[in-house]
Formats: C-alpha cells, sequence, structure tokens
C-alpha cells in the first residue's frame, strides 16, 4: 500500500498499536523547556520513576530568560518567580543527568533555533517538545509536534507518547516567490487562505517549487508557522538543501554511516500514489508582503489589500469585530502607512542568521524612526555570536536597533520585554493573539524585512516601494 | 468561581452544572490562561489565571461585559464556546486552570488539538458537537441553562428537556470514566520499548541522541 512520508515516519516509530486510531509512539529526541516541564518532573517523583533515556533529552531555558543587551555571563533573572522556575529545572536536568543549556550558557536560545543548528534534528526522526512549535523540525524532514505537560511526564519515564495518528494534507507551492516577498508572506498567504484550524488534526506535507527553492532556515519558518493552521505536524522531504544542512551539523558519526544516513534521507518521501485526505496548491507568485491586521494568524492581508469588510468565510462576524475593536482598526483600512510604536525582530519562527542578514542588508545605512522602539534579539547564542562576527549586529546598532540576548523575549513576552496597553508592534513572530506580546497590545505579524522597513519609517510600509534594492 | 475549587481524582460520569456562552472561535490559549499565571512549578493557584485578562481591564476592574462576570454564571460548571477552542500555545495550564475554577466540561465544535490531548489527559470534557448543535446549545447557555452531560450514555438534557446525543471517541470515553493512568500502563511495556529500540537504532543509527550529561555548573 502507498503510504505518505508522514506515515512512514509514524509506522517507523510504532512501538505498538493502542488502538484503530492511536499508537504508542517512540520519541528519538525530547527538548524541554523551563516553564512547561516543572510539572511533569515533580509527576516522576511522585511516581518515584526515573528519567529512562536522559541522553536523548535536552533542556533550554528560553521563555522566562531577559534578553537585556550586554554579555550573556553576567546575566540574571531579575522577575522572583521566573528565576526560580529556572532553577527549578537547572535542579531537575542536574537530578536526572539531561544536558541543559542554562541561564549563562552561550549556547542558549529558543530550543527550536538551538536544536536544529547543532545537528540534533535529522531526517527521519521522531522529536517532541512540550511546545508548540515543535512542527519547526519538519522542515529537515523529521516529525515534530507540541505535547502538554502531562504528556511530557510520560516521556520522561517511557520515551514514548501514546499518540493519535493524524491525517494527511498536502500543500503544493509552486511558482516563484517575488522580490520582498519571503517564506514568512508565503506562509501567512496559506494560514488566510486555509484559516486558523484549516489544517486541524492533519500531518501537512509541503511541496512543489517554491518549497525546493526555499533554504533550510526558510522551510522552517514554514513548518514553525502551520501550528497557526492548526496542523499536527508540518513536512518536508528531504532534498540536497535538507542533506546539506544536517550534514554539515552533524558530528560524531563515521563517513560510512553519514553515507548510510544521506541514502537513507534521500529516500524520505511520500509514495507517488499516496493518498491524501485533503489537497491544496498554491501559487508563489501571488504572494506578496503579508500583515495581520486581527488577533488570529489567519487574519492576515496582502500590503496592497484593505481589511476585508465581510469577514473571510473561516472567521465570523463577531471574531472579526472582537479582533478590530481590539486592534483599533476598522474594515476597508489598508495596512499601508499604520503607524507603530514598536519593532520586534525575533522568535522561532524568525531568528536564524538569514533572517538577521535579511534585515542588516535592509537597514544598513538607515536609521530607526525616532518614534519607534525596535529591538533584534537572535534565536541563540550561537546566532548572536555569527551576526557579531559578520558585522550584522554593528549595523543594527549604528541604525538604532537593541542588540539583545537570544530568548523567546517579546513573542510571548513570559519575560520583562512586554509592551504597553496599546501599543503597535510589527513583530517577525508567530502569534498576533489578544495580550500575547503585553496586556492590551496589537500585534502585526510580518516577514522580517517588512519589519524592519517599519522601523525606519515608523509605520508599515511596503517594502517593494520603499526599498528597491530588496 | 475563579477561586481554586477542589479536583475530584476521578471524574463523575455524569455532569450537571449551569452552562455559560463563550461565542468566539479560535480562542486560544493565551486568553484562556494569560503569561502572567505560567512562572509556577505546580499546578496549583491557576484558577484566578483563567479568562484573565477578558474578565478584567486594566485597572483590575471587573469587565461587566463579559459573560462570566454575570451574577447567574458565577458557579457555572460548562462553557460552551466556538471553534478551535484552546488554540495555539501547548501551556496545560490551561486546563488545569479551568478545572481549578470549577469547570468539568467544554463543548465546541472543534477544540486546538494540544489543548484537546491536554483535556483528556486530566479529565476535562472536551466535547465536540456539530456547529448546528452548538448553536443551540448556546442559545439555552445565554439563558444561564442547567445541562446534564451524561457521559457513559453520551447525551446531553439541557433544563428545558432538549437531548443532544453525542459520540465520544472510544479511548476518550474511557480515559473520562475509567480515569486511566497511561503512564502507569506504558510503564509496563518497558520490554516491548527495549526491543524497539535495540532495533530502530541499529537501523538508524543517525537518529541516536547521545548527549553528554549536564555537568554541575
Amino acid at each position: 500500500m502507498p503510504n505518505t512520508l508522514y506515515q512512514k515516519l509514524v509506522a517507523s516509530h510504532t512501538v505498538s498499536r493502542v488502538d484503530e486510531q492511536h499508537v504508542v509512539l517512540y520519541a528519538d529526541f525530547h527538548i524541554m523547556n523551563e516553564y512547561t516541564s516543572p510539572q511533569a518532573f515533580a509527576g516522576l517523583d511522585q511516581r518515584g520513576v526515573g528519567v529512562r533515556r536522559p541522553k536523548q533529552q535536552m533542556g533550554v531555558v528560553s521563555h522566562v530568560i531577559p534578553t537585556r543587551a550586554g554579555p550573556v555571563a553576567g546575566r540574571t533573572i531579575t522577575i522572583e518567580a521566573a528565576a526560580s522556575q529556572a532553577a527549578n529545572f537547572t535542579r531537575n536536568c542536574l537530578k536526572h543527568g539531561i544536558h541543559l543549556f542554562d541561564v549563562n550558557d552561550p549556547e542558549q536560545g529558543i530550543e527550536h533555533v538551538v536544536a536544529p543548528e547543532r545537528g540534533l534534528v535529522r531526517p527521519g526522526m521522531v522529536i517532541l517538545c512540550g511546545d508548540s512549535h515543535t512542527t519547526t523540525y519538519g522542515a529537515l524532514g523529521a516529525l515534530g509536534f507540541g505535547i502538554g505537560t502531562s504528556e511530557v511526564e510520560h516521556v520522561l519515564a517511557t520515551q514514548t507518547l501514546v499518540y493519535r495518528v493524524a491525517k494527511n494534507m498536502r500543500i503544493r507551492i509552486d511558482g516563484q516567490l517575488a522580490a520582498g516577498t519571503t517564506a514568512k508572506d508565503l506562509v501567512l498567504y496559506v494560514i488566510s487562505k486555509i484559516s486558523a484550524q484549516g489544517a486541524r488534526g492533519m500531518a501537512v506535507e509541503y511541496c512543489g517549487s517554491a518549497i525546493d527553492a526555499l533554504s533550510a532556515e526558510a522551510r522552517m519558518t514554514v513548518c514553525n508557522m502551520t501550528v497557526e493552521a492548526g496542523a499536527r505536524a508540518a513536512l518536508i522531504a528531504p532534498d540536497d538543501t535538507t542533506v546539506d544542512y544536517v550534514a554539515k551539523r552533524l558530528k560524531g558519526l563515521a563517513a560510512a554511516e553519514l553515507a548510510q544516513a544521506i541514502t537513507a534521507w534521500r529516500d524520505l518521501a511520500s509514495d507517488a500514489d499516496a493518498i491524501f485526505d485533503i489537497e491544496h496548491a498554491f501559487d508563489a507568485t501571488h504572494v506578496a508582503p503579508f500583515v495581520t491586521w486581527g488577533t488570529s494568524p489567519d487574519q492576515a492581508i496582502s500590503i496592497a489589500d484593505v481589511i476585508p469588510a465581510s469577514p473571510a468565510e473561516s472567521t465570523s462576524a463577531a471574531n472579526a469585530s472582537k479582533a478590530l475593536d481590539y486592534m483599533g482598526l476598522e474594515a476597508g483600512m489598508s495596512m499601508e502607512g499604520l503607524k507603530i510604536d514598536h519593532v520586534f525582530i525575533g522568535s522561532c519562527t524568525n531568528a536564524r542568521i538569514e533572517d538577521l542578514r535579511s534585515v542588516a542588508r535592509l537597514v544598513e545605512g538607515h536609521t530607526v524612526a525616532r518614534s519607534v522602539r525596535a529591538m533584534v534579539v537572535p534565536g541563540s547564542g550561537r546566532v548572536r555570536d555569527q551576526a557579531e562576527r559578520e558585522g550584522l549586529a554593528a549595523i543594527f546598532i549604528e541604525a538604532g536597533f537593541e542588540w539583545r540576548q537570544p530568548g523567546c523575549s517579546m513573542c510571548l513576552a513570559m519575560n520583562d520585554d512586554v509592551l504597553k496597553p496599546g501599543e503597535r508592534c510589527a513583530s517577525t513572530t508567530n502569534r498576533n493573539f489578544e495580550g500575547r506580546q503585553g496586556r492590551g497590545a496589537r500585534t502585526h505579524l510580518m516577514s522580517p524585512v517588512m519589519a524592519a522597513a517599519a522601523a525606519l519609517a515608523g509605520k508599515i510600509v511596503d517594502i517593494r516601494k520603499e526599498f528597491e534594492h530588496v | 468561581m475563579f477561586n481554586d475549587k477542589t479536583i475530584e481524582a476521578k471524574p463523575s460520569a455524569i455532569i450537571t452544572g449551569i452552562a455559560a456562552p463563550l461565542p468566539f472561535d479560535n480562542l486560544d490559549t493565551d486568553q484562556i490562561m494569560p503569561k502572567q499565571f505560567l512562572l509556577g512549578i505546580d499546578k496549583s493557584g491557576l484558577a484566578k489565571g483563567v479568562f484573565h485578562d477578558m474578565r478584567f481591564d486594566e485597572t483590575a476592574t471587573p469587565r461587566q461585559d463579559f459573560v462570566l462576570n454575570h451574577p447567574q454564571f458565577r458557579n457555572a460548571t460548562i462553557l460552551v464556546t466556538g471553534s478551535n477552542f484552546g488554540c495555539g500555545s501547548s501551556r496545560e495550564h490551561a486546563v488545569w486552570g479551568l478545572q481549578q475554577a470549577g469547570f468539568k466540561a467544554v463543548i465546541a465544535s472543534s477544540f486546538g488539538e494540544i489543548f484537546y490531548f491536554n483535556s483528556i489527559a486530566n479529565g476535562l470534557l472536551a466535547l465536540i458537537m456539530d456547529e448546528s448543535v452548538v448553536a443551540q446549545l448556546l442559545k439555552c447557555a445565554n439563558n444561564a441553562g442547567t445541562f446534564s452531560i451524561d457521559v457513559a450514555n453520551q447525551c446531553i438534557e439541557t433544563d428545558l428537556g432538549e437531548r443532544f446525543p453525542f459520540a465520544l471517541p472510544d479511548r476518550q470515553r474511557r480515559m473520562f470514566l475509567e480515569g486511566l493512568d497511561q503512564i502507569g500502563l506504558t510503564l509496563k511495556e518497558g520490554d516491548a520499548i527495549d526491543q524497539f529500540e535495540q532495533q530502530h537504532f541499529r537501523h538508524h543509527p543517525w537518529m541516536k541522541i547521545d548527549l553528554p550529561e549536564q555537568s554541575v555548573l
């Protein structure tokens, strides 16, 4: 019987079948952060059970960590509860022999940036994490998805998960992205088309020439945000781009083993006649720079469009009016020209080195508008170091951006990077939910170059008009 | 409502209580449990966080236009809401908080997947009903109607005598009624997992992650 790539990955990790829908799924790798794991460790202690495979776990302090500018070595968490949560995480990792990127570790960062850059995400693996953006790893042909804390405890105790197998969706995107548009615009476009729940219960496999043309990091942006369409997982079949990215970062494998691995990775694909429950096809040439206007990631429009008067099919009138009210906007308005107070460039969606390079190219020789506070928060210590070596950091600082320490930061504002009520932010993050970046704060999701352009102009602009060289 | 309620060890097979309407789609877990309540290391103290920023304005004054602030809904134990409830962040705190605030069941036409599985793990009844049925239940909830949800017999009865059958997936029904300890059950499969691991990593050595232990800083 023909199978999808997703079905193959599930089959290769099935320890046993529970019933028609559920399997006991083996996790090759499990990643934890400080805020969704404490109760899981406490649960283990209560049971008197240890961690089954400590060396297949990784901890990263990522969400509550401050990102103030300055050297990592002196970093301290000033919020008392956050400090105690991080200290608890350190204790738990030490106790169970789990590798931890702690507060003062120079290679600390956001888990979904740290894991792939260290070669820990490899095609064919199953990787779990108590964080919804674990879908990122599909960019490298690994099955990754977010789990709750009870499930974190299950994985710690058994290295498996009782898992309901998802349905299969394929999204084909052909055509070429135009100048000024990026993977972020592409995924916002897709989410706006299929809705915030269009892929609920689905493992989404992306294919098509537009996907083939994306770099590994750009694919991570796409797979990362696919969860905002409700997807359980996102996948892109490995190709040269994948192999090149992973092989460069994979350590400790003999040449023969690596050759064997690469052969296996290249075989990871859906069978030609595999059946998908739902299929979509889009044309990347139609994608313009996209910006969200509402409080759900599917409430997004092209920079050339206006906020729809009649809400999209996926969004009831009540939702749209609630969102517009919160955002202080009205139907019929354009995003272009909308004044912003803040720019945030960061998050597991858009804080990798290529994102920062694209921003640096755009802002070099320009200055952040006086009315705007703009910050760049790199995804990890490695990204930060590389950006400094390449001179990107100097460009950001020269242009008036704050160049900060790595972490999740203002994506969800669990640390002290919080917006004030009513502040409007051009943000490269993944969620424009009410209150996400701070109570009453207004988030507009967009690509790194669009956010950078907004920082310079003090308002949301169409980079295709304002910056001919992008 | 938003004081901590004792959580029953095992959910009751029949949930009876006042239903409150929240007729919005995509109510994400950031709204159900805002970030300022996520800094704990145990599950306690989350009742006060539930829908916090919807319940209070920026001066900490209760918003009169928020349904759960109305006296008739103060003791609601059932939520009727729009589609994709609990989408977004994986934070299980959303489920713990709803339970601590006294909620036993949430009825929606669909749920965010991680929230849905978190609900099952904790014995919060996440009940998926057709959109048209949810619309009828919302009407009834608007009048602070009382619902009786019989999980074993898979039927909701409203205080107006309307009956709405539902079909809970087998596993979800058993988890709810029997309160299975999933971790305990899987731990018994240790040998099978051992065998699987040996074969798996023999065939796919590159999938083996072998990180060094954390050293004391």
